[in-house]
């Protein structure tokens, strides 16, 4: 690296980093510091807010209700990382096994998907999961069953759409480490005696453990934030963390109570964040 | 890279019918709702809550003309704005953070993590209270303005990846030459960039094309993405053409995805001679 050394290289720093650097400030850094102020501040009148200073929204935030949505958001979001993980771990692993130009069209298989509007997949899974739709009609007139199943509008089907949105997350950085696993250790491991059980535990998931950090954290902190899954997959019950963000900001347009429960988010994330830090690095979670 | 190719040619890769037969079912799992997707743009069903039948009515009067095209086409308009702003902003800025040391480089490097880590909800409902504190009407400009802000970051991510393994010495050698910084930029190190460059803009547009939640916020009344106008009809009634336009959609991506394929082939073959 060159160190600064003259007006010239100040100048190249400025066109280069500069516009970039202005944007982010000008769109992200600003917003994301008024957001934490508005969560300060008094509901007005009509939406909005007034620049008056109160820790209201913030006592409103531990009310016994919303507690027990953020715990509920909380727990939905673990099975989410858990179910997600036991899925795409052995994926990720069998799928290594296989020629390269064979695994890599599998690779972009997985994120072909993404080309399709992701509401409009979840309404996809409606379509086959609803009352009348194509599961419960194809089981009906096998004569499998005698009445619809009901999985639609459930706490299990908002699990089943977070797990569907997210698990591509999860596959990706699983990928990556597995694909950089040192063979030799495993033969190692296995030509010392050492069963197959022993190797994984002791070998195998040691190495891979970025790649599962990784994934978990990038199917945790969407999945806290995603009111559309719940929107579509749920009934009217299913509230959680992000559907009450959502609607305190655009319907019952309290904006300093929405804001606060962002705080409440990007505190979860920062959190989360801290542990991950002393494990991986931030770049693996692009 | 020898080491790795020793490792593979040791390695003995043996899959197993049951391995093979998980791998489908998860594909399966990943497609069937755009299959049902798919299905549903024949329904003779107007409610779309049953599947009666098949037609192809609804792609005739979809092709004739159809609202919802203005929205696909604000969409991709979007996605691309949005493209040639991050990456023309993100490719100078990540030559620049490569190149030059300099003391705000860590900052930068820290709000470059923020979308990456803060949900999109808050970064949403950030950009639409600061927008209307500025004075702005929501609309085309404010989706562009939060539409860069996320994918700005990916596209440098991305192209990082590619410039950590460069090779400084071309470079070098192009200024030795003679060449001046800007020269070699041109003539030098975007070019070999481009694999990434292009990995990056491909991000951005995936990015940017699918977005719900921050599109929600920052999109105002006369300019409705296709994404948000999706998501204002799918607690009622989703009509018919939505399911069309998504399949011509998916159609048209697969069509260049192979088209894609075959001239990498070709590219790859050639440049081997």
């Amino acid at each position: 690296m060159k160190k600064i050394k003259n007006n010239k290289t100040r100048l190249s720093i400025l066109i280069m980093v500069g516009p970039t650097a202005l944007w982010l400030i000008l769109f992200l850094l600003i917003p994301m510091i008024y957001v934490v102020y508005i969560s300060f501040c008094t509901r007005g009148t009509f939406g909005g807010v007034e620049n008056v200073l109160t820790l209201d929204s913030y006592r409103k935030i531990f009310s016994s209700l919303y507690m027990s949505v953020t715990l509920k958001s909380l727990v939905m979001a673990f099975e989410t990382c858990a179910i997600c993980l036991v899925i795409a771990y052995p994926f990720a692993w069998f799928l290594s096994k296989l020629p390269k130009n064979v695994s890599s069209f599998l690779q972009l298989l997985i994120m072909l998907p993404f080309w399709v509007n992701g509401l409009l997949r979840l309404n996809g899974w409606s379509n086959i999961l609803r009352d009348s739709g194509l599961l419960n009609t194809v089981l009906i007139n096998l004569g499998i069953i005698s009445s619809p199943l009901k999985i639609m509008y459930t706490d299990g089907a908002v699990l089943l759409g977070m797990v569907y949105c997210f698990f591509p997350f999860m596959v990706l950085p699983l990928q990556t480490s597995i694909s950089k696993l040192d063979q030799s250790l495993i033969e190692a491991s296995m030509d010392l005696g050492a069963t197959k059980r022993r190797t994984f535990m002791r070998v195998v998931l040691p190495q891979t453990l970025p790649g599962i950090f990784a994934g978990t954290i990038q199917v945790f902190i969407p999945s806290l934030g995603a009111f559309f899954v719940a929107d579509v997959m749920g009934g009217g019950s299913s509230v959680y963390l992000g559907n009450i963000i959502q609607e305190q900001f655009l319907k019952a347009r309290n904006w300093p109570l929405g804001a606060a429960f962002s705080v409440l988010l990007i505190i979860f994330t920062l959190v989360v964040l801290k542990f991950y830090s002393k494990v991986g690095s931030l770049d693996d979670l692009a | 890279m020898d080491k790795n190719a020793l490792r593979k040619n040791k390695r003995p890769k043996k899959i197993k019918a049951y391995q093979i037969v998980f791998i489908a079912l998860v594909y399966l799992f990943l497609y069937m709702p755009i299959f049902s997707v798919i299905l549903y743009s024949f329904n003779v069903n107007s409610d779309n809550l049953t599947f009666k039948g098949f037609t192809l009515s609804w792609y005739s009067s979809v092709l004739k003309g159809d609202p919802l095209w203005s929205n696909m086409w604000l969409s991709i308009e979007l996605a691309l704005v949005a493209m040639v702003i991050s990456v023309v902003i993100g490719t100078l800025a990540t030559i620049g953070m490569y190149r030059y040391d300099f003391k705000l480089k860590k900052y930068i490097n820290g709000l470059l993590y923020i979308p990456l880590v803060i949900p999109e909800l808050v970064i949403g409902l950030a950009s639409l209270s600061t927008f209307s504190k500025m004075g702005m009407d929501m609309g085309f400009a404010t989706l562009v303005f939060a539409h860069v802000t996320f994918c700005v970051p990916f596209v440098i991510i991305t192209l990082r990846a590619r410039i950590a393994d460069f090779d400084r010495s071309v470079e070098e050698a192009a200024m030795d030459l003679g060449a001046n910084g800007w020269r070699t930029l041109w003539r030098v190190t975007l070019p070999m960039l481009a694999p990434g460059i292009f990995a990056g803009a491909l991000m951005s547009i995936t990015l940017s094309i699918d977005d719900v939640i921050i599109s929600y916020f920052v999109s105002g009344a006369g300019q409705i993405t296709f994404p948000v106008k999706v998501y204002g009809m799918i607690r009622g009634k989703v009509t018919t053409d939505v399911y069309v336009i998504s399949t011509i959609v998916i159609v048209s991506i697969v069509v260049l995805f192979l088209a894609y394929m075959l001239v990498k082939k070709i590219w790859n073959k050639h440049h081997q001679n």
